[in-house]
């Protein structure tokens, strides 16, 4: 394939190619919507009004980043209610990072600081992904995860400036997202065969490790500025390399968590087949509606 | 499992076009699924139009729009291709004449 050009929805494209795109995609469409359930759990119950409207605004974000995916994915032939029974049937995934619980109002933060700002390194490049659809798709994306970030690493600010107690709690929020935050890269590249291949095709643009270290980078000077520490004691300049030397995550426990056994997975999965089946009215009196109005259009 | 079977896969898909400030053309910025054009245009605000993105929507069926074929593209395009003199920077203009 010519890595030049932009791939359109009816241009003739290799199979492989176009299976390996609906299932990246199907999958992060997934993860954005079982993305809103840790952070909706804490809308009820968040400090004050404005941390409310913030919070309802972020994770009305996230359903919208589901619907421009399951779009992108549908100009592949498709159809979104197939994906739907695919995630709803655990035939395919979404990300790791959202079967793990919020504890605390400071795990909304952590989420956005830590889980918000891991995504955005991995969704940057994929601005100038290969499918045309895809790219226009993270470019809207990424537009508007730069305020979710923020809203996260504002909500530590404030509680590392607090009492000593809403200060412990950032630092549990942190010490506790910290890792699986860097096992949404992936696992490392040497057990990530399907790398190379993506990278050929102008999916992928750089590998899990090279994204990862990228994250770290960014995130270990923010820390600083938090005055919240990460809980890697191996963390430490590497002079020579010009990175941030970090320890190894528990890469076991992300094999765990994908196949289903993470602390949150069946709740999620639940909640969001829920939520569907519960939604299937609303669904049912629109199209009613539609079709009542659409039989008296021509007397009218 | 009610899913798919009264999901959005049953509802025609409709393509969006927003005009960002007075005075710019519409500009397709994606698609989406409802029942009828009533909530295709409040689904599109939704969707689309959260930041102040636009003061004017269109929704489109998708079924209505026609396009040109991928495959001919080469063909379909190509008598503009060897007409460069339909363009400015295809004549000479000689030193020191101005506003030509
Ligand atoms: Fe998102
Ligand atoms: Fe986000």
């Amino acid at each position: 394939m010519d890595r030049s050009t932009t791939v359109e929805p009816r241009d003739p494209m290799p199979e492989g190619y176009r299976r390996t795109l609906v299932r990246q995609i199907a999958q992060h469409a997934h993860s954005e919507i079982i993305g809103m359930q840790p952070e909706g759990e804490w809308i009820s119950r968040a400090p004050s009004l404005r941390r409310k409207a913030i919070l309802m605004a972020k994770v009305q974000d996230e359903a919208g980043h589901g619907l421009y995916l399951y779009a992108a994915a549908e100009t592949l032939g498709t159809p979104r209610a197939d994906l739907l029974e695919a995630l709803h049937a655990g035939r395919q995934k979404y990300s790791s990072i959202f079967n793990y619980p919020t504890l605390t109002w400071a795990d909304v933060g952590a989420i956005g600081w830590l889980v918000d700002g891991a995504a955005i390194v991995n969704q940057v490049p994929l601005c100038r992904c290969s499918y045309g659809p895809y790219a226009r798709a993270m470019v809207r994306i990424c537009k508007e995860e730069s305020f979710h970030q923020r809203q996260g690493f504002e909500i530590l600010h404030t509680l590392a400036r607090g009492t000593a107690e809403q200060r412990a709690m950032a630092q549990d929020a942190v010490d506790r997202f910290w890792w699986p935050s860097l096992m949404m890269f992936g696992p490392p590249d040497a057990d990530s065969p399907n790398t190379e291949q993506s990278m050929a095709w102008g999916i992928k643009r750089f590998t899990n490790d090279e994204l990862r270290q990228r994250f770290v980078d960014i995130a270990v000077p923010q820390a600083e500025a938090l005055g919240l520490t990460l809980p890697d004691p191996e963390l430490r300049w590497d002079e020579d390399r010009g990175h941030w030397h970090f320890g190894t995550p528990d890469f076991a426990e992300l094999a765990e968590v994908v196949a289903g056994r993470g602390p949150c997975n069946a709740d999620r999965l639940a909640h969001r087949v829920r939520a569907h089946e519960d939604g299937a009215w609303v669904r049912e009196a629109a199209a009613a509606h539609a079709a009542k109005r659409a039989a008296r259009e021509p007397a009218a | 499992m009610s899913g798919g079977a009264s999901g959005g896969g049953e509802w025609p898909l409709w393509e969006v076009f927003v005009r960002a400030r007075r005075g710019m053309a519409h500009v397709h910025v994606g698609s989406l699924h409802a029942p009828d054009a009533d909530l295709a245009l409040r689904n599109a605000r939704d969707v689309y139009t959260r930041r102040q993105e636009g003061v004017s929507l269109w929704v489109v069926p998708s079924a209505e729009v026609v396009a040109s074929t991928p495959d001919v593209r080469g063909s379909f395009f190509e008598p503009a291709a060897d007409k460069d003199y339909r363009h400015p920077t295809h004549y000479t203009v000689p030193d020191g004449v101005q506003h030509l």
